[in-house]
C-alpha cells in the first residue's frame, strides 16, 4: 500500500512551488506532539491483505460515490481525450490540471508517470508522452485528467483489516504523501489509530478523535465524515485496504477572488477481498487485465492458485502451506523454484494439464517437481492425470514425482510404467530435481561448445 | 487424552446431504467419530449415510433430539457465517468451519458473537481436528495418525498431514492434531491452541507449524518462553522463499509492508527457546532431541 501516492504528492507541489520545504504546517505540528490513541503497535504494521487492486479512478469511483469529496476528473485513452478533459476543467476555472497515469504499479511519479500541463496544447502533449510510456513493465493505457490541486497540507487516511485484532482498524498521519509503512517505521507516534466496531463501524466520537489528532479541528466535519466514509466503503466494497494518501487541505479560489480552503481526497487506493468478489460482479468487471500476467489470468480461470517467480523449477503441489514447503525445499537444495502451485484437491488429468500448461508456459522452467500428499485426494487418480497430461504436454522437460498417503503404492506402480523418476521424501524429492536442472543446464552448455 | 474433541464428541454435521459433507462424514464415522445428527433445511426427517445418521431442519432441532455438542461446518462460503452462527445459538461448545472463501468482513462480524456466546471457532478454511483413536471431526486423513502424547497446531492442511505422517513413521504418537486455518479471520489461534495443551494432561509435547502472514507464530512464541519452559517443543515455517506482497494460496499467508516473513517468525520462535525444522523431515529428530521418547 501506499506505493507511488507520496511521490506523486510531492511531484505535484514540486511543480507548483506551493509547500517551503521543511515548512511547519499544522498537520505536521500534530504529528509531531504525537497524540496517539489506543495502545502501542506490536509491529510495524497489521497484516495488510492483497487482493484485487483497484486502479485509482475507480478507487474515487467508489469514494465518490460514498459521498466523500473528491476533485472532478476524466479518464482518457487518447491525447486527444486528455485535450478534452484538460478543456473542460481549464474553462470551468481551474488554473492547470494534473495527468496521471493509471497503472497498477507502485513508484508511477518517480518514472514520470504524472504531469502538470496549463494549457490545452500542453495537456495534449503530456498526454501522448504518458499514454503508452513503460511504466515497470506495464503499459500505460489510462489516464486520469484532474485539476491541480493547490494544496496547502496533506495527510494520510486509511483503513484496513487489522487481522491480530479481528477490527477495521483506521490509521491517520499528519505526513501525508509518504508510505504508512515508512511512517510506521520511523516515528510510529506520529500515526493515529482506531479500532471500528464490527457491527457499529466507526462512531461519531471516534471519528472526531481521529481529527483533532491529525490537527483537522478547522475541517472537523469533514475530517470526521471521510474517516467514516472510508471504514462504510470498505465495509460496502467488501475491500481489505481502502486508504486516502494525500487527503489535502486545498485552495480554492472562492467566490469574488477571496480563496478558500477544503479537505479532500487527493488520490485513492483500494484493494477488494478476493474471496467477495462472487458477490460484487460491478468490482470484478472492473479488474484490469491488461495490466495481469496471462498466466495469472488462465490459474484464475481453472481455479489454480499460482504465482509466478524467478526460478527454473516448476512446482505443482495440492495444498498451499505444502506447495510454500516444496519451494523453500527447492531453494534448500540450491535450486530455484519457478513458481507456488496449489492445484487443490483436483487431480483430474484435464486440471493437472492445466496445471503443466501454467508451469510449462514459462521458458525458465527447466524441470518439474510435484509434490501430492494423498488425503482425500487418491494418489493413483493424481498418477493418471500425470500420465495423461505428459502425452498432452507442449515440451518435454524432467520431471520428479513424490506422491504419498492414499494409495501412494498404486500411484508408484503407475509412475513407474510410465517411467517417471519418482521420489519418495520430499528432501530426496527436491534434490532430484535440482540435479535433473544442472543435468538440463550442463547438456545444453555441451550442446553449445559442440 | 486429548483436547476439544474425544469419545464424548456427539457431532452434528452442517451440509451433511453435500458432495463434501456426505463423504467426510462417512470417514468420520468410519474413523469412530460419533456423528449423531445432520442438517438440512427441508430434509428434516431422512436419514443419511446408509441411514446411520438423522437429518433435521435445524441445529436447534439435533441438538435437542440428540444431544449433539460439537458441529462441523460444509456448506458454501455465501451461507458459512450464517451457519456458524445458527450452531453457536443451538448452543454448541465448538464449531469446525471446513469452508473456504468466506468474505474476511463477514468473520469480523461472526466473531464477537460467538466471544459473547462462549462458543469456540475451529477455522474457517481448515482440515479441522483429530484426537487419534477417539475422535476425528474434519478432513485429515485419519491414516497419517498414531496414539500418542504431542499435540500438533498448523494453520495449513496437506502440510499438517504431511508433518504427522512424519511423526507417526518416527514412532511419535499425538494427542491432538488442530488444522487452525489459513485465512486472516480465525476462530482459534495458534496461541489458543498452546493454551488448551498446555492444560491437557494427555499432552507432554508440541508442534506448532505456521506459515508467512500475520503475527499468530510470533504471538505464540513469546506465550510460550512465559508459559511453556520445559516442555518438548518444535516449529516449522513455510514460505522462506515467499516473495513479498503476493498471496501465497491461503488468503492469510502474504507478506506485506515488511512484516509476516518467515525469517521474523523463525527468530521469534527461536529466541523463546523453540528450534525450528528446516524440513518436514527434521521435526521429528527435534522431538527427541527435546527430550520425547518415540514408541
Amino acid at each position: 500500500m501506499g506505493r507511488g501516492d507520496g511521490t506523486e504528492g510531492s511531484a505535484c507541489h514540486v511543480s507548483h512551488s506551493i509547500r517551503v520545504p521543511g515548512a511547519p504546517g499544522p498537520g505536521r505540528k500534530a504529528g509531531s506532539h504525537g497524540r496517539r490513541l489506543g495502545p502501542p503497535p506490536p509491529r510495524a504494521g497489521p497484516g495488510y491483505a492483497a487482493g484485487m487492486k483497484l486502479q485509482e479512478f475507480h478507487a474515487r469511483e467508489l469514494l465518490h460515490a460514498a459521498g466523500l469529496p473528491v476533485p472532478p476528473g476524466r479518464v482518457a485513452t487518447t491525447p486527444d481525450e486528455v485535450a478534452s478533459a484538460a478543456a473542460e476543467l481549464l474553462d470551468a476555472g481551474h488554473r492547470a490540471v494534473v495527468v496521471k497515469a493509471q497503472v497498477l504499479v507502485g513508484g508511477r511519479g518517480k518514472a514520470g508517470g504524472v504531469k502538470l500541463a496549463s494549457t490545452v496544447d500542453e495537456a495534449r502533449a503530456v498526454g501522448a508522452a504518458i499514454l503508452g510510456m513503460d511504466i515497470k513493465g506495464i503499459t500505460v493505457r489510462k489516464v486520469l485528467v484532474a485539476p491541480a490541486a493547490d494544496i496547502a497540507h496533506e495527510f494520510y487516511l486509511g483503513a484496513v483489516l487489522d487481522r491480530a485484532a479481528q477490527r477495521i482498524l483506521v490509521m491517520g498521519s499528519a505526513q501525508g504523501g509518504v508510505e504508512i509503512e515508512q511512517v510506521a517505521k520511523e516515528s510510529p507516534e506520529a500515526i493515529v489509530r482506531m479500532h471500528a466496531h464490527p457491527h457499529l463501524g466507526l462512531l461519531d466520537w471516534q471519528a472526531r478523535q481521529i481529527a483533532f489528532a491529525l490537527g483537522l479541528g478547522e475541517h472537523l466535519g469533514a475530517a470526521a465524515a471521510i474517516a467514516k466514509g472510508l471504514v462504510r466503503v470498505m465495509v460496502d466494497n467488501d475491500a481489505d485496504l481502502v486508504e486516502v494518501n494525500p487527503l489535502a487541505i486545498v485552495r480554492e479560489p472562492g467566490p469574488g477572488g477571496a480563496a478558500s480552503e477544503r479537505l479532500v481526497c487527493l488520490d485513492a487506493k483500494i484493494t477488494l477481498d478476493d474471496s467477495a468478489l462472487v458477490r460484487h460482479p460491478d468490482l470484478e468487471a472492473r479488474r484490469d487485465l491488461g495490466e495481469e500476467d496471462p498466466a495469472d489470468t488462465e490459474a484464475r480461470k481453472q481455479e489454480i492458485n499460482f504465482i509466478h517467480l524467478d526460478g527454473s523449477i516448476g512446482c505443482l503441489v495440492n495444498g498451499a502451506g505444502l506447495a510454500m514447503t516444496t519451494m523453500d525445499l527447492v531453494k534448500r537444495a540450491g535450486g530455484e523454484p519457478a513458481n507456488f502451485l496449489d492445484i487443490g484437491g483436483g487431480a483430474k488429468a484435464e486440471h493437472v494439464s492445466a496445471a503443466m500448461r501454467l508451469i510449462l508456459a514459462d521458458p525458465k522452467v527447466r524441470a518439474i517437481l510435484v509434490n501430492i500428499f494423498g488425503g482425500i485426494t487418491r494418489g493413483d487418480e493424481v498418477a493418471r492425470g500425470l500420465v495423461e497430461a505428459r502425452s498432452q504436454q507442449i515440451r518435454e522437460v524432467p520431471m520428479v514425482v513424490r506422491i504419498v498417503g492414499t494409495n501412494a503404492a498404486e500411484a508408484a506402480g503407475i509412475l513407474r510404467a510410465a517411467s517417471f523418476v519418482t521420489a519418495t521424501s520430499l528432501e530426496e524429492a527436491a534434490e532430484r530435481a535440482v540435479a535433473a536442472v544442472r543435468g538440463a543446464e550442463a547438456a545444453a552448455t555441451s550442446e553449445a561448445a559442440r | 487424552m486429548s483436547i476439544l474433541v474425544g469419545s464424548d464428541t456427539r457431532l452434528v454435521v452442517q451440509g451433511i446431504t453435500g458432495r463434501e459433507g456426505e463423504f467426510h462424514s462417512r470417514q468420520m464415522l468410519a474413523y469412530g467419530t460419533h456423528v449423531v445428527a445432520g442438517v438440512r433445511p427441508g430434509k428434516g426427517g431422512q436419514r443419511v449415510i446408509d441411514g446411520a445418521v438423522p437429518v433435521f431442519d435445524t441445529v436447534a432441532d439435533a441438538v435437542r433430539e440428540t444431544g449433539a455438542n460439537t458441529g462441523i461446518i460444509f456448506v458454501p462460503a455465501a451461507s458459512a457465517p450464517d451457519a456458524i452462527l445458527e450452531q453457536a445459538h443451538a448452543g454448541l461448545g465448538l464449531i469446525v468451519c471446513i469452508t473456504e472463501r468466506i468474505p474476511a468482513l463477514d468473520m469480523l462480524r461472526v466473531m464477537p458473537v460467538l466471544r459473547e456466546r462462549g462458543v469456540r471457532l475451529i477455522g474457517p478454511n481448515c482440515p479441522g481436528l483429530t484426537s487419534p483413536g477417539t475422535a476425528k471431526v474434519g478432513i485429515i486423513p485419519g491414516s497419517v495418525h498414531r496414539t500418542g502424547s504431542v499435540g500438533v497446531v498448523s494453520r495449513s492442511g496437506t502440510l499438517t498431514y504431511e508433518v504427522v505422517q512424519a511423526l507417526t513413521d518416527a514412532g511419535i504418537g499425538q494427542s491432538t492434531c488442530i488444522g487452525i486455518g489459513g485465512d486472516p479471520i480465525i476462530g482459534t489461534s495458534h496461541l489458543d491452541a498452546l493454551r488448551l495443551f498446555a492444560e491437557d494432561p494427555g499432552t507432554d509435547a508440541i508442534v506448532l507449524i505456521g506459515e508467512i502472514g500475520g503475527s499468530a507464530e510470533e504471538e505464540a512464541a513469546a506465550w510460550a518462553a512465559e508459559h511453556l519452559r520445559g516442555v518438548p517443543m518444535a516449529a516449522f515455517i513455510a514460505g522462506r522463499t515467499a516473495p513479498e506482497g503476493k498471496r501465497m494460496g491461503h488468503a492469510g499467508a502474504i507478506i506485506s509492508g515488511g512484516s509476516g516473513t518467515a525469517a521474523a517468525k523463525v527468530a521469534a520462535l527461536e529466541a523463546a527457546g523453540i528450534r525450528v525444522a528446516e524440513t518436514p523431515g527434521q521435526i521429528a529428530g527435534l522431538l527427541v532431541a527435546a527430550g520425547v521418547r518415540p514408541d
